[in-house]
C-alpha cells in the first residue's frame, strides 16, 4: 500500500523523501558511535580547528560589514520617520536572533560544507571508503562524528563573534555617519534595554540546528557520491545548494517554533 | 582483540579461511554481471580468477568482502555470510584495491597504522613494529615518510599489500594486482602473492587477466565470461584449453583482417 502510495509521487519528492531518510540514518549509524568520540579526540579537535578558527575571519569580515549595513539603513529609513534612536536595539536583535546565526551557517556552508563535500566524496569515488569497510572501520564513525561534534562545538563560537563584531559595525557606523551620529553609549544602552540573554540563546539554537543540519547532509551527500571527478564536484554544488535551502527553510520553521 | 596479537609474527597467527560462493548472481538494473556462479577455495590456497575486461570478476570479489549485496546466491567465508558485515569481525578479510584506494592524505606510515590503531591493538611502540614488519616483508621501509601522491605505480601497490598485511588477514583477495604495471613489477608482484602464501598460508584469491600470473602461481584458476565460470580447474589444464572462448582469452590472435573490434557488441 505504502510502496503504491509512493509510485504515485512525482520524482523530484521522492528523491527529497529519500535523501532525508538516508541522511537520517547516516546520522543514527553514527550516532551509535558515540561511546568512541573521547579516543577520536585528536580527529574532534582537527575538525574545531578547520569548522571553526579557519571560518572566523571571514564570518567577522561579513558580520561587521552586515551590522553596519543594518545601522546604515534603519538610520536612513529612521531619519524621517524619527526612530533613529532604537538603531542599537535593532541592530542587535536582528544579529543575534537572525542575521547571526544565518550567516554563520550560510557562510559554513560555502566553506566547510563544501570542502566537507568535495573530500568525502573523492574518498568514496577513489575506495578509501570502500577500504575503510574492508577494514572493518565504519565510515560515519571516524569520518562524519567528530564533524557532528566539532560543528555543535564551534557553532556557538562563531555565531557569538558573528552578534559581537556586528554589534560593533552597527555603532561604529552609527557613530561617524552624520545624519545618524549617535554616540556608542547610548547605542549600547538601547541595545541592552530591548535585548536580553533570550535572545541571544535563540540564535545560538538556531545556529546549532542550521550548523548540524549542513555538515550532516555535506558528509551524506560527499559519501552517495558514484562516478568520477565530475560526480565529485557535482556533489559540492549539491551539498552547497541544499544546504543554502534548509538554512531558509529550517529558519523560517525554526523561528516560529521559538517564538 | 588483544593487544599480545601484535607481537605476534605477520599472518598465519590465525588459520586460513575457506571461500564458497554458491549460486551468485547480480544485476544492476537491468544488466546481469554475475549469473549464477559457483565455486569453492580451500583454506591456504591461490585462486585466479581471469576473465575479460566487464566480466564480473571485480564485482564478485566485493560480494566476498560486504561491498555488493547480491541480487541472488550467497557467499560463504568460513562458513560465514559474506554479505554481513558481522563476517568482517569474525574472519579478518583484506582486500588489495586495483589503484590502491591508498587514503591520499595519510602517508605511507599512517595509512599502515590506521588499522590497528583503530581497532586498538597495543600501544604506539607495538603498532610501529607492526607496521615497520610489513614495510620490510616488502622492501618498502624507505617509502615510510612518503604521501601515496609521490609513490609511484609499483610501490603503490606494494603499499596497498603491505596495509592488508597488517590486518594480519585469514583471506587475502587481490583485485588486478599486476594491472599498469611494467612486466618487471607485475613478475614481482606475483612473487610476492606466492611468497605470503607459502610464508603464512593465507587464502589467497586473485582476480587478474595476467596470463604469467595464473600459469605460475595459482592452485587453480577460474575463467569468468559473461558473468558465468565458463572454467574451473587447475592452471595446467589451461596450457591446451577445449572451450575455444577460453583458448581465444589466453592466447588472443591478432587479426588485422577480420578486427575483433568491428564485431562488439556496443
Amino acid at each position: 500500500m505504502t510502496a503504491r502510495l509512493l509510485a504515485w509521487l512525482p520524482n523530484p519528492i521522492l528523491q527529497v523523501l529519500h535523501g532525508t531518510g538516508s541522511a537520517l540514518f547516516l546520522l543514527v549509524r553514527s550516532l551509535r558511535h558515540l561511546p568512541s568520540l573521547p579516543r577520536q579526540f585528536g580527529r574532534f579537535i582537527e575538525q574545531c580547528h578547520l569548522i571553526g578558527y579557519t571560518t572566523m575571519p571571514i564570518v567577522g569580515i561579513l558580520s561587521f560589514f552586515i551590522g553596519s549595513v543594518l545601522a546604515l539603513q534603519s538610520g536612513h529609513a529612521g531619519e524621517n520617520v524619527g526612530y533613529k534612536q532604537f538603531i542599537g536595539a535593532l541592530v542587535g536583535l536582528t544579529m543575534a536572533r537572525e542575521l547571526g546565526p544565518v550567516m554563520a551557517a550560510v557562510l559554513l556552508a560555502g566553506r566547510v560544507g563544501s570542502a566537507i563535500a568535495a573530500e568525502l566524496a573523492s574518498m568514496k569515488v577513489y575506495q578509501e571508503v570502500d577500504a575503510l569497510e574492508t577494514m572493518n572501520i565504519p565510515p560515519e564513525r571516524m569520518l562524519v562524528l567528530p564533524r557532528l561534534a566539532a560543528v555543535l562545538t564551534m557553532m556557538p563560537v562563531l555565531t557569538i563573534m558573528a552578534d559581537l563584531v556586528g554589534w560593533f559595525g552597527g555603532a561604529i557606523v552609527a557613530q561617524y555617519t552624520h545624519f545618524i551620529s549617535i554616540e556608542p553609549a547610548s547605542y549600547f544602552a538601547n541595545l541592552r534595554q530591548y535585548m536580553d540573554f533570550s535572545d541571544v540563546l535563540n540564535g545560538l539554537i538556531k545556529a546549532e540546528i542550521f550548523g548540524f543540519t549542513v555538515v550532516l547532509v555535506c558528509c551524506h551527500i560527499g559519501l552517495n557520491t558514484r562516478g568520477g571527478p565530475r560526480e565529485i564536484g557535482a556533489s559540492v554544488t549539491r551539498a552547497v545548494v541544499t544546504s543554502l535551502i534548509l538554512i531558509l527553510v529550517l529558519d523560517f520553521f525554526v523561528t516560529k517554533a521559538l517564538m | 582483540m588483544p593487544a599480545a596479537n601484535s607481537n605476534s609474527p605477520l599472518p598465519g597467527a590465525a588459520p586460513a579461511v575457506g571461500v564458497k560462493v554458491e549460486g551468485l548472481a547480480k544485476r544492476f538494473g537491468t544488466f546481469e554481471v554475475l549469473r549464477g556462479v559457483s565455486f569453492t577455495v580451500q583454506p591456504g590456497e591461490i585462486f585466479v580468477l581471469m576473465g575479460p575486461s566487464g566480466s564480473g570478476k571485480s564485482v564478485l570479489l566485493k560480494h566476498l568482502v560486504g561491498l555488493e549485496r547480491p541480487s541472488a546466491g550467497r557467499t560463504l567465508v568460513a562458513s560465514h555470510d559474506g554479505a554481513d558485515p558481522a563476517t568482517r569481525e569474525r574472519v579478518r578479510m583484506a582486500l588489495v584495491f586495483q589503484a590502491g584506494a591508498l587514503f591520499n592524505s595519510l602517508s605511507v606510515y599512517d595509512n599502515l597504522a590506521l588499522y590497528p590503531r583503530e581497532h586498538r591493538l597495543g600501544d604506539e611502540a607495538a603498532i610501529r613494529d607492526r607496521v615497520m614488519r610489513a614495510l620490510q616483508i616488502l622492501s618498502l621501509e624507505n617509502a615510510v615518510h612518503k604521501l601515496p601522491a609521490e609513490l609511484s605505480g609499483g610501490m603503490r601497490k606494494r603499499v596497498a599489500i603491505a596495509r592488508a598485511l597488517v590486518m594480519e588477514p585469514q583471506l587475502l583477495l587481490y583485485d588486478e594486482p599486476t594491472s599498469e604495471l611494467d612486466p618487471v613489477m607485475s613478475a614481482t608482484i606475483t612473487e610476492i602473492i606466492a611468497t605470503l602464501r607459502q610464508r603464512y598460508q593465507v587464502t589467497s584469491i586473485v582476480v587478474s587477466h595476467d596470463r604469467d600470473l595464473a600459469l605460475s602461481i595459482a592452485d587453480r584458476v577460474g575463467i569468468l565470461m559473461g558473468g558465468q565460470l565458463v572454467f574451473l580447474g587447475p592452471p595446467a589444464d589451461l596450457r591446451q584449453p577445449t572451450d575455444p572462448r577460453v583458448a581465444d582469452f589466453l592466447n588472443p590472435r591478432i587479426d588485422l583482417e577480420h578486427p575483433r573490434f568491428k564485431h562488439l557488441e556496443t
